[in-house]
């Protein structure tokens, strides 16, 4: 058994013995099984709704394509509400969250200050509190300054660096970018604020990856936020959408629904193949849940 | 093991023995303009909040009319006449249960196989770590919905054995399990999570155990298994804080109601439904409460229990 060289040790070499043709017999069996669902819920897209059920097959043996524009209709409202809104709320949740938590990030990984390591170890413990702890009050506190059944209780905390996760990795990287630097930029004058702007910012931008491509993932899929907030039709995101549709829509319907469930995963399914290696490096280095 | 340490998962706590180079002055001032947004944040969005459910937790609160005063009888009602709360518990205790030591199992095994040099690990890696980054879209939760029906696509492999599959989503018995499934099927992160932990440890130690004339089976238990131990305790840790507050799921798949006869009846669509159906804000709250306390307790004690088995090398004990 040679197998266990770890990657990239030097044995790494192709040679096809029969147990690493098994391994990858095994492996593709198994990539098959993780894509199998995501290929039933595409080929299913494009079934007529009466064989979605009867015909198991991957290859559909008839076509229908109008299920797109007929579930583009939407059961209320046409999915374009649903997009433009999901899209509103996830690019504000990205710059929301870029900004703020650099700033926060900058201030615990170079500034001195009072109560420093206190403040740290809270937005740690912060990392760990669960979203229903504070759900009700905070429910209350936007219903009572009339912001339910706006954007704003969605959008507002991310620019007020809720996410801790996110200034805990940004805190990790400005922590790797050499401190001389600053010290250069101190000594050719500038202050703080110039040094984060002009030094930091630009240097941390992996980091500023990272954190925007997960803010919009996980603002894009988010259902409980928009579910507890989001009254009115017109200002549903595409989670929501989904939903009303299942809720409002009989049996006939499955293909025009699969069609946008579809349709929901392609901004995911693009964010990830652009961004990969960035995805897989950050939470193989952060533990960001994925 | 200082490789592993050198992760940032790890890394030491902030500030400690560092020299402060050149600043003397504490930069107080603008320290705390950086750090405005997010004082704004922890006070009015999370500690204030924190206490404010406390308190309401101890009151009928029905959000129209002012919060009354009931003392500990919320957190009575919760434990000692609600029947549906001890059924959310149990389903939410199953779930985790199953779910996370499944997940890590997977997530565990799949690593070990895709560090051993294969060619095309990045396509690999990326295929099974796919799942998990679409898991908590209520997209993939009505595509499970449709894979466990009746006629779905799981029956009809069944078939092909000669199974008559039940209707597992609108099966009491069996509907956690299509939850279980799901929630398996995402065990790409933390899959990722002990790749990069399985690359930190030293070759050497391989060599060293080889030498002695360990082969694969003891490398694993005496070389690899020790040495990823804080992985292990990481991953495991936030699955669990994770895997309580599961929702989207079984709110899609059950269409909100928590059933079949609330056997997908998880602990946050109960307060969900408590809240913001049926408006008791103050009972929902003291379920929040007791779910802090439940997640802070067994955190608590993974973290306890790390002391007899997740091993730092360079410690000596």
């Amino acid at each position: 058994m040679t197998a266990t060289l770890p990657a990239g040790s030097p044995g790494r070499r192709i040679i096809l013995r029969p147990r690493r043709i098994l391994m990858h017999l095994a492996l593709c069996a198994g990539a098959f099984l993780m894509i199998y669902p995501l290929l039933w819920l595409f080929s299913s897209s494009l079934k007529p709704s009466n064989l979605i059920f009867a015909d198991p097959g991957l290859w559909p043996s008839k076509l229908r394509l109008e299920n797109y524009p007929d579930g583009w209709r939407g059961a209320a409202l046409p999915f374009s509400v649903f997009f433009t809104n999901s899209f509103i709320v996830s690019t504000l949740a990205v710059i929301g969250n870029a900004l703020s938590c650099s700033m926060v990030a900058y201030a615990f990984a170079r500034l001195d200050f009072a109560f420093k390591r206190t403040l740290f170890a809270l937005m740690l413990m912060t990392i760990m509190l669960p979203l229903h702890a504070t759900l009700i009050p905070q429910y209350i506190l936007f219903q009572k300054i009339g912001w339910v059944n706006t954007f704003l209780p969605i959008v507002v905390p991310k620019f007020l660096a809720v996410d801790a996760f996110f200034i805990f990795l940004m805190v990790q990287f400005i922590r790797s970018i050499p401190r001389d630097l600053d010290e250069a930029a101190r000594i050719d004058g500038a202050g703080p604020i110039r040094i984060y702007w002009s030094i930091i910012l630009p240097l941390l931008t992996p980091a500023l990856v990272t954190t925007a491509v997960f803010s919009f993932l996980w603002t894009y899929e988010d259902f409980l936020t928009p579910l507890v907030y989001l009254s009115s039709m017109d200002l549903y995101t595409v989670p929501q959408g989904l939903r009303l549709f299942m809720a409002s829509t009989g049996v006939s319907a499955w293909g025009p629904m699969l069609a946008m469930s579809v349709l929901s995963l392609v901004p995911l399914f693009i964010v990830f193949f652009v961004f990969q290696r960035r995805l897989i490096d950050g939470i193989a280095s952060s533990g960001l849940k994925g | 093991m200082a490789s592993v340490k050198a992760n940032p998962v790890f890394a030491p706590p902030l500030g400690r023995g560092r020299k402060r180079s050149g600043v003397s002055t504490r930069q107080n001032g603008v320290a705390f303009l950086f750090l405005a947004p997010w004082v704004c944040g922890i006070l009015v969005l999370t500690l204030g909040p924190i206490l404010a459910s406390l308190y309401l937790s101890l009151t009928n609160y029905d959000l129209f009319t002012a919060p009354v005063w009931a003392g500990l009888a919320n957190y009575q009602r919760l434990f000692f006449e609600d029947a549906r709360y001890y059924q959310a518990l149990k389903v939410t205790f199953t779930y985790v249960a199953l779910s996370v030591p499944l997940k890590l199992a997977f997530a565990l095994g799949v690593a070990l196989v895709l560090n051993r040099g294969l060619s095309g690990l990045g396509f690999y890696r990326s295929v099974y770590y796919l799942p998990s980054l679409l898991g908590g879209s209520v997209a993939i939760a009505i595509m499970w919905r449709q894979l466990f029906a009746y006629d779905g696509i799981v029956n009809e492999f069944l078939l092909q054995f000669g199974i008559d599959g039940p209707s597992w989503i609108s099966n009491p018995v069996y509907a956690l399990y299509t939850l279980v499934t799901l929630s398996i099927w995402q065990f790409g992160s933390p899959m990722v999570i002990f790749l990069a932990g399985l690359k930190q440890i030293p070759q050497e130690l391989y060599d060293a155990a080889a030498v002695d004339g360990a082969g694969p089976w003891r490398k694993f238990l005496n070389v690899t298994l020790p040495l990823l131990t804080p992985i292990i305790f990481f991953n495991f840790v936030m699955q669990l804080i994770n895997s309580f507050q599961a929702f989207t799921p079984s709110f899609i798949i059950s269409n909100g109601t928590g059933g079949p006869a609330d056997s997908t009846l998880f602990y946050t669509l109960y307060l969900y439904e408590q809240g913001f159906t049926n408006f008791q804000m103050g009972y929902a709250s003291a379920m929040a409460w007791v779910l802090v306390a439940i997640i802070g307790t067994t955190t608590g004690l993974a973290f306890m229990s790390a002391r007899y088995w997740v091993h730092y090398g360079d410690e000596s004990r």
